[in-house]
């Protein structure tokens, strides 16, 4: 669906970013006007009035299984539920089997998405080879390769050697590139099941310090700083890794930083019902650091919300809290709980979403087609959000291939109308196109 | 739903105090020729069991007999379950043969709870990773009320691995609902973190501690703990937290020596403190029997259970 | 024969009327004659009382085994052995009702073997707590013979089980309850007859509620 597009839309309505109400005619797959009344003969015509209009979403971190684990996604069913999710473009992590370690991997995920047509797919490259951490995968090559990989992470595993993760970081530089690190000291985390504190000591269930984050986070600024690369860091879970961030970015340190979904909305006591459909890494913690890293996305110390989307099939999860799989998915709960977070609490307004969902993580992994403001001349990508009703999140009902979200139950807000994609809708009137 | 024993914080003081009269009434049974009584008739008690522990499924299942409820013996080795099949399936199979009761062992924390929103039965705890052992709990504290009374007030000083002890846990949760006053000594990295927020006083130094003790029970260290830094030598764990005569001597007189065993004899506790009349360890074993048939009784005995707490699926 | 070989005639239509008061049909010294007969009428059937062990059953039957010891030896002048049964593991309908506390069973150190067991309750009802009792015993020994003291037979047995000592026989109806009042356990002397509390919101359920 790269193909530019006939049709000619009119959006009709729109409050544009949550402010006053606008009509967006789209020619070509780009925008063309913006303005009060607009008319165009022969336009599909959208009613939005009462929709919020944001650019459409962009994940930063989404785990797409493709290839290896296509029981539990694949690109095509990942994109689908992207769409859904009010997202025209995702980040698809490298911790596939194979890995994405080499241009013909990222090449090969990068087709699929293209194939799909739902949503953009820009294949995360992984840092080392195998992300076992000890030798640099060929950056370079996939830097070349027709993906033009730009962020580099071995997600699901830290970069933990200090001098593996410092060559890294100065050998992206070359192009432009950015190491999103998976930030948990392993010696420090051997076999840890849930955040460490009360509740685990309550539990039984081993400790994952906090301390196990932020010291590698404290190490990899320090790093960035000294050669002057571009770092960061994936799905941020204690105040004091916000704390470690919020005085990098004070010294000037070239470090941007992401939370997901659900370290914004859950806490640890979650656990309390060992249901492993709350055990994720990084672990949920506690409601202050939730507190915390809201503030935290609200004043910009935290960069943008990425899903870390992480499908896994029901038997993974339908088990002991000790050998259940880690992982959330959240890419079709991820605005929901954004305005149920950030928006309800007046900690960010819509404008402010847009920027921490589209514009942000779009410029951190040099999507230029992507995270565009809603004005004339920009891509067409576009989010429908009607904000106003309220309904209990239902994992049947999902467009993943995977059903473990943690919202289960839970009341949310808003709902997508639609999403295009260059012009093209890829979900209308709540449905997949 | 049903109501399950998988936490000593599922018990409310009277639950509590409940259990340990019935214990009482029902550790007659056992002085008895005829060690029986028909009440858990036609009821099937499974005793599910993913770890190795003799002693404890043995307790169970005489408790059980004692009972005579009809006892199934389901131990991991050898089974399906070693071939991979699923607590999930697992748990769909003794709802299939209609179990009333469930005991399970399990090395994972929480694999009770699991099996709980699994099964119509009532799920008992005998064991689960380093969470918790209630009905060790209860027995122990069964044997001091037998020596000492009422617990209401009464020093209670447990002493060990308290990081990965599940019968530390669920002791110092019941004997803070029965009103005791529990002390917890341990090398620091063998506390949680958050010890600060248990129910309980923390020392670190177990001679200070023992002369205003009416209780000290010793927990066992583990094996893989020697080797992963917790203490630097066993030499030095025994000489800082071990329990030998000379500290014993520092007991009050009418001070009792408790071990849920299995013992390290010169490690945790020397072999003279462990033989001496202070020690209740035989006697927690026979107790043990005792406390679960109440337990069981409780649970399965009548129209719904007594005690316990529910386990939203 | 007593109650059990007659037809049971209910007394007036009291509960009927819907009565909710109930009323008190033996006091005191009622209680304290009934007690003394039936004294007398261990020691002649069982030629002196020798052998003779007294079990009441829990709860109220425990105090009256208690009383009837203490009679047994004002007339006799020896002390007569006495203990009390928890029939509550046997009991027939532990599955109707969630599990309860248990009560005391304190026997002699001597035990039941080859003793005349007198089992004491307050009420003879449906028969089932006696039949629980019996079960019990037989776990506990084996008595020589075992014969049935109460206080009050209300008759409606549902079990061939017949009383060798009743205090009083006091036909009922199903619709009513038997309440035994004692001073040691509940502060005086009185059997009580009244109308089964309703069902609804009750905890004891149908027509079988009352002291048995």
């Amino acid at each position: 669906m790269t193909e530019t597009p006939a049709t000619t839309t009119l959006i009709k309505g729109a409050r544009l970013l949550g402010g006053e109400p606008a009509d967006i005619l789209v020619r070509g797959g780009v925008i063309t006007e913006v303005g009060a009344g607009l008319d165009a003969a022969g336009a599909q015509v959208v009613d939005a009035a009462g929709l919020i209009a944001l650019p459409g979403l962009v994940d930063l971190h989404t785990h797409l299984r493709e290839p290896g684990r296509e029981d539990a996604e694949t690109v095509e069913s990942g994109t689908k539920a992207a769409a859904m999710g009010g997202y025209t473009a995702v980040h698809a992590m490298a911790n596939t089997d194979p890995v994405a370690d080499t241009a013909g991997v990222v090449e090969q995920v990068w087709r699929l998405g293209r194939e799909a047509g739902y949503c953009d797919v820009q294949p995360v490259g992984a840092v080392t080879r195998g992300i076992a951490g000890e030798q640099l995968a060929e950056l370079g090559a996939m830097a070349d390769s027709a993906a033009s990989v730009r962020v580099f992470s071995d997600d699901g595993h830290c970069v933990s050697d200090a001098v593996i993760m410092r060559r890294a970081l100065e050998y992206v530089k070359a192009f432009d590139g950015v190491v999103a690190q998976h930030a948990q000291e392993p010696r420090l985390t051997e076999g840890a099941q849930m955040n460490e504190g009360e509740v685990s000591a309550a539990l039984g269930l081993r400790g994952w310090p906090a301390v196990a984050e932020e010291a590698i986070i404290a190490r990899d600024v320090l790093l960035a700083q000294h050669v002057g690369s571009r770092l960061h860091v994936c799905h941020v879970s204690t105040a004091g890794s916000v704390d470690v961030i919020r005085w990098a970015k004070s010294k000037g340190c070239p470090v941007t930083a992401e939370v997901t979904p659900h370290h914004l909305l859950l806490d640890d006591t979650r656990a309390e019902s060992y249901d492993p459909i709350f055990k994720v890494n990084p672990p949920l913690r506690t409601a202050e650091d939730v507190h915390a890293l809201r503030d935290a996305l609200a004043d910009g110390t935290i960069d943008c919300v990425a899903t870390d989307h992480a499908p896994h099939p029901v038997e993974a999860k339908e088990t002991e809290w000790a050998v259940a799989a880690m992982g959330m998915i959240g890419l079709e709960t991820a605005l929901p709980v954004v305005q149920e977070a950030m928006v309800d609490t007046g900690l960010l307004d819509w404008a402010g979403v847009a920027d921490r969902m589209a514009y942000r993580p779009a410029r951190i992994g040099r999507l230029s087609g992507q995270g565009r403001p809603l004005e004339t001349g920009s891509p067409a990508n576009i989010t429908l959000y009607d904000p106003s009703p309220r309904r209990a999140v239902d994992p049947s009902a999902m467009t993943s291939k995977s059903r473990n979200t943690p919202f289960a139950g839970l009341e949310l807000p808003g709902r997508v109308v639609a999403t295009f994609l260059r012009g093209e809708p890829t979900v209308l009137e709540g449905k997949l196109q | 739903m049903n109501r399950h024993l998988i936490s000593a914080a599922d018990l409310t003081r009277d639950d509590a105090l409940l259990v340990l009269d019935t214990a009482e009434e029902l550790a007659q049974v056992a002085g008895r020729s005829i060690k029986k009584l028909p009440t858990l008739r036609g009821r099937t008690v499974v005793n599910l069991f993913f770890e190795d522990s003799t002693r404890t499924r043995i307790s169970f299942e005489a408790a059980a007999k004692r009972l005579s409820a009809d006892v199934i013996n389901f131990s991991a080795k050898g089974s399906s379950v070693s071939k991979g099949e699923s607590l999930k399936d697992t748990a769909l199979t003794l709802e299939a043969m209609g179990a009333d009761g469930v005991v399970i062992r399990h090395g994972a924390s929480g694999a009770p709870h699991r099996l709980a929103g699994w099964v119509r039965g009532s799920v008992v705890n005998a064991g689960d990773g380093t969470h918790e052992h209630p009905t060790q709990a209860l027995l122990d504290a069964f044997t001091m009320r037998r020596r000492l009374g009422d617990l209401e007030g009464r020093r209670i000083t447990i002493v060990g691995d308290v990081l990965h002890s599940r019968v530390a846990r669920s002791n110092v949760l019941l004997l803070d609902t029965l009103g005791a006053d529990v002390t917890v000594v341990a090398p620091p990295t063998l506390l949680p973190v958050a010890i600060g927020t248990w129910p309980c006083r923390v020392s670190y130094d177990l001679d200070a501690v023992l002369p205003k003790s009416d209780v000290v029970m010793m927990l066992r260290v583990q094996q893989e703990r020697m080797n992963a830094a917790y203490f630097p030598t066993v030499r030095e764990y025994s000489r800082r937290y071990g329990l030998d005569a000379d500290r014993m001597a520092q007991l009050p007189e009418h001070a009792i020596v408790m071990h849920p065993g299995p013992m390290n004899r010169g490690v945790e506790i020397a072999a003279e403190v462990a033989d001496s009349v202070r020690s209740t360890i035989v006697e927690q074993v026979a107790n043990g029997v005792s406390a679960r048939m109440a337990v069981l009784y409780l649970l399965l005995g009548g129209s719904e259970p007594a005690i316990g707490q529910e386990v939203s699926p | 024969m007593n109650a059990a070989s007659r037809p049971p005639r209910p007394v007036g239509s009291r509960a009927a009327e819907g009565d909710p008061r109930p009323k008190a049909v033996l006091e005191g010294p009622d209680i304290r004659r009934a007690l003394t007969r039936i004294a007398h009428e261990i020691l002649e059937r069982t030629k002196g009382g020798h052998d003779v062990l007294l079990l009441g059953i829990q709860t109220r039957g425990v105090t009256l085994a208690e009383r009837l010891a203490g009679l047994l030896r004002e007339v006799e002048g020896r002390p007569v052995p006495w203990g009390s049964l928890d029939v509550t593991m046997y009991r027939d309908d532990l599955r109707m009702r969630p599990a309860r506390a248990l009560g005391r069973t304190e026997l002699p150190s001597d035990g039941v073997d080859d003793r005349v067991v007198v089992l004491v309750d307050d009420v003879l009802f449906s028969g089932r707590t006696v039949r629980a009792a019996l079960d019990a015993l037989n776990d506990l020994g084996r008595p020589r013979a075992v014969q049935l003291a109460v206080l009050v037979d209300r008759g409606h047995r549902e079990l061939p089980i017949r009383a060798d000592y009743v205090g009083k026989n006091l036909p009922t109806s199903m619709r009513e309850t038997v309440k035994v009042l004692l001073d040691e356990n509940d502060g005086r002397d009185a059997v009580l007859l009244g109308p089964v509390p309703e069902p609804v919101g009750s905890p004891v359920p149908g027509p079988a509620g009352g002291a048995e």
